[in-house]
């Protein structure tokens, strides 16, 4: 097993340690063992079929969906194995981002944005509530757009605005990690680039975690990078380092366009 | 040579633009033929059933065939109505819907839930068996149940248990259907929000398909409505308006087939033919609004 420590990740948002998944017998991640930092954008990229998304949905225990997933080692934060606790409160801590904009299609634009809290039957006062719409959607820089229409449908917005409402609906909670199953790959280069812009943004406040296949994405605005292939951590590092000079050579090859 | 090609093509463009034509009269002929029934029919009901629709008939029980003789001998038009049938039926209807609709949303869900298990797989075959069942049996099967051991007699109990059994396959399969339809990405962006299972069902996956669940249940209370067989063997029939569902009720399918044993009474099988098909026929209509809008 490699080890893929990075020195100066002190303190990390997320530890995983030594995490396998298998689909049945057959193991999609292997042994993967990775310390995010805070505060940072880490992508994860590979070639189709490579287990990113295995990797992420086991972060926030999506996999437990299905009968035939089941995982071993472990996921640390703040030193609490996550598979110890309640996979519910887990879900609370972590936002998710799908590939596709899902919003609900049976609630307005303002009930969207407050989902999280419908959902999990938590009242707030209606002024708790408005400030909780106002903020996310500003946060991914929605408000202007929608405003005056809060509460048409949210399936009325353009797939672009219909994501950012995804991602406003994830931060509504207070997340500390969001998990951003390749964001952009439903969207126009111009929805993708305000996305992008988003996520650097968010930055500041959260801890975001992408999985994409589109390399040139992840250079724009990743601070760190995993490279997986064949369900394996191949390389881990710094994006601009891994960019500029791999250490491994599948991730030269991969980087290079030779295969993926 | 370019001339003779372009004969060629012209010739050919005219015999293709024929073809399109005969297809396209052939639908249109098809497409006829297969609604004639439904005008016939409802043409015909109109025409023998519309002098007896009044005011009156939706209000007042069914004559005795003394008064229906004493009219039909005067020329007059025959009194009373089939108000007990109304009620009898919307009784019936209701009372087996609150019985079937929430069974069968349940089971909906738990085959949608468990698509490969083998209890799942087996409820599937024997739901699709039930709707093969001849409503007759179902009726024979709640005279054993309800009529012999409940209320010890007819009643409209033992009818709604008849027409319940016959609603619930419909109601399970459009339930799985439309909850298939429903994107998996919305059931993970709801449990993504750390919301519990039974609220991912109850206030996501139930509202996003509601339309679909609420066209299958109407369509599933269109065909109970004209119910007739089942009914004879639990309802009975009885010629007053009737709200105690542990007593003999009438319905409007069973006064239809009363009428038409009666010589006095024959011509009010017409009108209340005629009251059947509006009500199914405005069930649909709204199921298919519904469907329309929430799509």
């Amino acid at each position: 097993m490699i080890q893929h420590t990075i020195a100066e990740i002190k303190d990390p948002a997320l530890s995983i340690q030594d995490l396998c998944v298998y689909y049945d017998k057959n193991k999609a991640v292997k042994n993967v063992s990775v310390d995010i930092k805070k505060n940072t954008v880490t992508a994860i990229m590979g070639p189709s079929g490579c287990g990113k998304s295995t990797l992420l949905r086991a972060l926030n225990r999506m996999h437990e969906l299905y009968d035939n997933i089941r995982t071993e080692g472990k996921v640390l934060i703040h030193d609490e194995n996550i598979y110890d606790v309640p996979a519910i409160k887990l879900r609370r801590q972590m936002g998710m981002v799908f590939q596709r904009p899902n919003p609900f299609p049976t609630m307005s634009i303002y009930e969207n944005v407050i989902a999280g809290y419908k959902l999990n039957g938590i009242r707030l006062k209606k002024s708790e509530k408005d400030e909780v719409v106002e903020r996310s959607l500003r946060d991914v820089a929605l408000w202007d757009e929608v405003k005056d229409t809060l509460h048409k449908k949210g399936t009325f917005l353009s797939g672009g605005q219909q994501q950012r409402l995804c991602i406003a609906r994830a931060l509504a909670f207070g997340p500390e990690i969001i998990l951003m199953d390749e964001p952009t790959s439903a969207l126009d280069p111009i929805a993708t680039s305000k996305v992008e812009d988003l996520l650097v943004k968010l930055k500041e406040n959260y801890t975001i975690i992408l999985v994409t296949h589109n390399m040139t994405q992840a250079a724009r605005i990743s601070d760190y990078s995993l490279f997986m292939y064949l369900g394996e951590l191949v390389e881990y590092g710094k994006t601009k380092n891994m960019f500029t000079n791999p250490k491994d050579p599948r991730t030269e090859q991969y980087l290079t366009g030779k295969f993926g | 040579m370019n001339t003779t090609e372009n004969i060629r093509l012209q010739d050919t463009s005219k015999g293709r633009q024929l073809k399109d034509k005969l297809v396209l009269g052939m639908v249109i002929l098809l497409s006829l033929i297969t609604i004639s029934p439904i005008v016939l029919i409802i043409g015909k009901l109109i025409a023998k059933g519309y002098r007896q629709i009044s005011l009156e008939f939706l209000i007042q029980n069914t004559p005795d065939t003394y008064s229906a003789m004493t009219a039909l001998a005067n020329g007059e038009r025959i009194p009373g109505g089939i108000a007990n049938g109304i009620v009898g039926t919307l009784v019936m209807v209701t009372l087996a819907s609150l019985i079937a609709i929430p069974i069968g949303i349940i089971i909906g869900i738990y085959l949608y839930e468990n698509p490969g298990k083998r209890l799942a797989n087996f409820t599937r075959s024997l739901s699709d068996v039930m709707q093969g069942v001849p409503s007759i049996v179902l009726g024979l099967i709640s005279y054993l149940w309800v009529v012999k051991h409940v209320t010890n007699g007819y009643s409209a109990l033992a009818g709604a248990v008849s027409l319940a059994i016959m609603m619930l396959p419909m109601i399970v399969r459009s339930t799985e259907e439309t909850l298939k339809m429903i994107p998996n990405t919305l059931k993970e962006a709801a449990l993504a929000l750390g919301t519990p299972y039974h609220k991912v069902i109850l206030r996501v996956l139930i509202p996003t398909g509601f339309s679909g669940m609420f066209t299958g249940i109407l369509l599933g209370i269109s065909r109970v409505l004209g119910e007739t067989a089942p009914l004879m063997l639990t309802a009975l029939g009885s010629s007053m308006i009737n709200l105690d569902i542990t007593k003999p009720t009438s319905a409007v399918p069973l006064l239809i087939w009363e009428f038409y044993n009666d010589p006095n009474m024959i011509d009010l099988i017409w009108s209340s033919s005629l009251m059947l098909m509006a009500i199914v026929l405005i069930l649909n209509v709204i199921s298919k609004q519904i469907a329309k809008k929430t799509k």
